[in-house]
């Protein structure tokens, strides 16, 4: 991999081979480095055919009963879907700006760009779960609590826009306890540059952290405008 | 940042571009289109899923071996649509021998 990281921005920094950060099973920090980012994209790889089935399944009853997903839709609040989509644009900006950081050593800089990934991450959730709150005032929670207005059905069968507010939940939440994860994975990084403990010989964990992050943010990019905008919101 | 990195400034580039994207899907969302609607909105999420991708996820610097797992990973995820979308449309195609 060496000729790969001639002229490569992002190669690892050269240090001792002696360095305390290399695992005895590497031979150099570069191939360590490669190793465990190899290793995050495999695992990413799986996490999209973990969202993938659930992108299947969207699309095949979207087809069938496409009034109700349109009615359901339309019921979600567009502004909350909005803010939701900068914040965490906003977190992947400051995550790959902490694993700049990192790569340059810079330890405070890195531990206040962390807390505030961690920050939008959490504002993130709090519009979430407050979103889930006027879900379940209006009677939409299926299985619990669902009883929609007929000015919410929108002339759709009740039945359809459930179906469609299965959906919301299931992507929406399987979306959340990712984010819950990345935050809490976040967190251990912070305490880990806090002690000192992520040096630019060993920054690939603060790099493999930023990967999952962004990858929840790239599952957003998609269920904002696959739940929040079908059809338009013109009507 | 009072030493520049070029990376930076590519960061803060992709940032500022990703946030217009934003804009723009929400609002074309409240223009009328027609079925275009659906397709802009998910071209301009496959846009900034390429930006976060190549520039955050660094996929622009890393070499082949990455390129073939995310690509790998999107060929099994269009195989996992495409033939459970072929049975679920060809389903109506034929009727059963029914009693």
């Amino acid at each position: 991999m060496s000729e790969s990281a001639a002229g490569n921005p992002l190669a690892a920094p050269p240090v001792h081979r002696a360095s305390p950060a290399l695992r005895h099973q590497f031979e150099e920090l570069q191939q360590q480095y490669d190793a465990s980012n190899f290793g995050m994209w495999v695992f990413l790889a799986t996490e999209i055919m973990f969202f993938g089935g659930l992108f299947t399944a969207y699309i095949i009853y979207r087809s069938m009963y496409y009034s109700g997903f349109v009615a359901g839709s339309h019921g979600l609040e567009g502004g909350f879907g909005a803010a939701m989509t900068f914040i965490l644009l906003a977190s992947s900006f400051t995550m790959v700006m902490s694993v700049h950081a990192a790569r340059e050593g810079k330890r405070a800089m890195l531990i206040v760009l962390l807390l505030l990934t961690i920050f939008l991450g959490i504002a993130f959730l709090g519009i979430k779960f407050t979103e889930y709150g006027h879900k379940w005032h209006e009677q939409m929670v299926p299985g619990l609590n669902f009883n929609p207005s007929v000015e919410e059905l929108r002339g759709a069968p009740a039945s359809a826009v459930e179906l469609f507010m299965c959906f919301y939940f299931f992507m929406t939440g399987l979306h959340a306890l990712h984010m819950i994860i990345g935050i809490g994975l976040l967190s251990v990084m912070t305490i880990l540059a806090w002690r000192g403990k992520i040096r630019r010989d060993n920054y690939d964990r603060i790099e493999v952290s930023g990967l999952y992050w962004h990858f929840v943010d790239i599952i957003w990019i998609y269920l904002f405008p696959l739940l929040y905008l079908i059809g338009g919101r013109y009507k | 940042m009072s030493q520049q990195s070029p990376l930076v400034r590519t960061y803060t580039l992709v940032f500022v571009a990703l946030l217009m994207l934003a804009a723009l899907t929400t609002g074309i969302a409240y223009i009328d289109l027609g079925p275009f609607n659906t397709i802009v909105a998910l071209a301009i999420a496959f846009i900034k899923m390429c930006l976060v991708g190549l520039f955050f996820m660094e996929l622009l610097y890393t070499h082949g071996l990455t390129r073939i797992v995310v690509l790998a990973g999107f060929f099994w995820l269009a195989l996992m649509v495409s033939f459970t979308l072929a049975d679920a449309f060809s389903r109506s195609w034929i009727s059963p021998p029914g009693p």
